[in-house]
């Protein structure tokens, strides 16, 4: 019977139609180009596909699909990361002054959000506009953003797969955040909605 | 003194690793003095929560937010099988 089932579920030609919108929308919030996110998924698939034997079964495939995909994110973002020159990026951020003047006083005041995590992430227009939120990231912040919050990485495994140190690591994330609740607060909260 | 962009690094840095006793008291000093801070420590603070519920909610097997489109569907189909050839 187990036998059965597993044979059953391991029929690529029906992966595409099964898992191929869950491997998308996973890849897409953690790429921002929609042509990488496709290339991945197909990757995914092939790479699945040539290592079907390894699927143990103790899993869903879905989850075999997605562990292989989150393996593939991760090595692609890490070799953007590399081939990305990195001076010029820090020292034109304005993250900085675009929140504080001179003296470090706001700025740019936070105003109250006023909803519910758990109600905002329902509402499909509220998932559009954090999506393009982060889009919005430089591609630097975008990347170690997402390895941090969406892979869920420890702070020493990003330094050490990138090569960089945690005091730089930590003020990317900071840039990141500011820029996200800024862009949060003018096109979601600030809107009234 | 602190001031509120120190207080706004230290709050997310916060996140990341346990800050030294003497910084993390006088961000608190800070905090209680200053609602501007307040504020932006409570949504940098749902910033995390959200990505923590967005990433759970990826566990569910219903989960798709996102379609590939038809053309795409077939170019992968394609692609996986001239690559099994």
């Amino acid at each position: 019977m187990a036998l059965d089932n597993l044979t059953a579920e391991l029929l690529p030609e029906t992966w595409v139609d099964e898992h191929g919108d869950a491997l998308f929308s996973y890849a897409l919030s953690r790429l921002k180009n929609p042509a990488s996110a496709e290339d991945v998924v197909q990757e995914t698939l092939l790479a699945a596909i040539r290592s079907q034997q390894r699927f143990s079964g103790r899993s869903s495939v879905r989850t075999w699909l997605i562990g292989i995909l989150k393996h593939k994110i991760v090595d692609l973002i890490r070799k953007e990361t590399r081939e990305q020159p990195l001076d010029e990026i820090e020292t034109l951020d304005t993250t900085e002054e675009h929140f504080f003047d001179r003296k470090g006083h706001w700025r740019l005041k936070p105003v109250e959000w006023q909803e519910h995590p758990g109600k905002i992430l329902e509402q499909k227009e509220f998932m559009a506009v954090l999506r393009s939120c982060l889009d919005h990231l430089p591609d630097r912040l975008h990347r170690l953003f997402v390895l941090r919050e969406l892979e869920n990485m420890e702070t020493e495994e990003i330094c050490k797969d990138l090569s960089i140190t945690p005091t730089n690591l930590w003020v990317m994330l900071y840039r990141a955040r500011m820029r996200l609740r800024g862009c949060l607060t003018e096109n979601w909260f600030e809107k009234g909605i | 003194m602190l001031t509120c962009k120190d207080v706004s690094k230290l709050v997310s840095e916060s996140l990341e690793h346990e800050l030294p006793l003497r910084q993390r008291l006088a961000v608190r000093l800070h905090l209680m003095m200053c609602s501007l801070c307040r504020k932006y420590q409570r949504q940098t603070l749902l910033l995390r929560e959200l990505f923590r519920r967005i990433i759970r909610s990826e566990d569910d097997p219903s989960y798709s937010r996102q379609h590939l489109t038809e053309a795409t569907r077939e170019r992968i189909k394609m692609a996986l099988l001239t690559g099994l050839e």
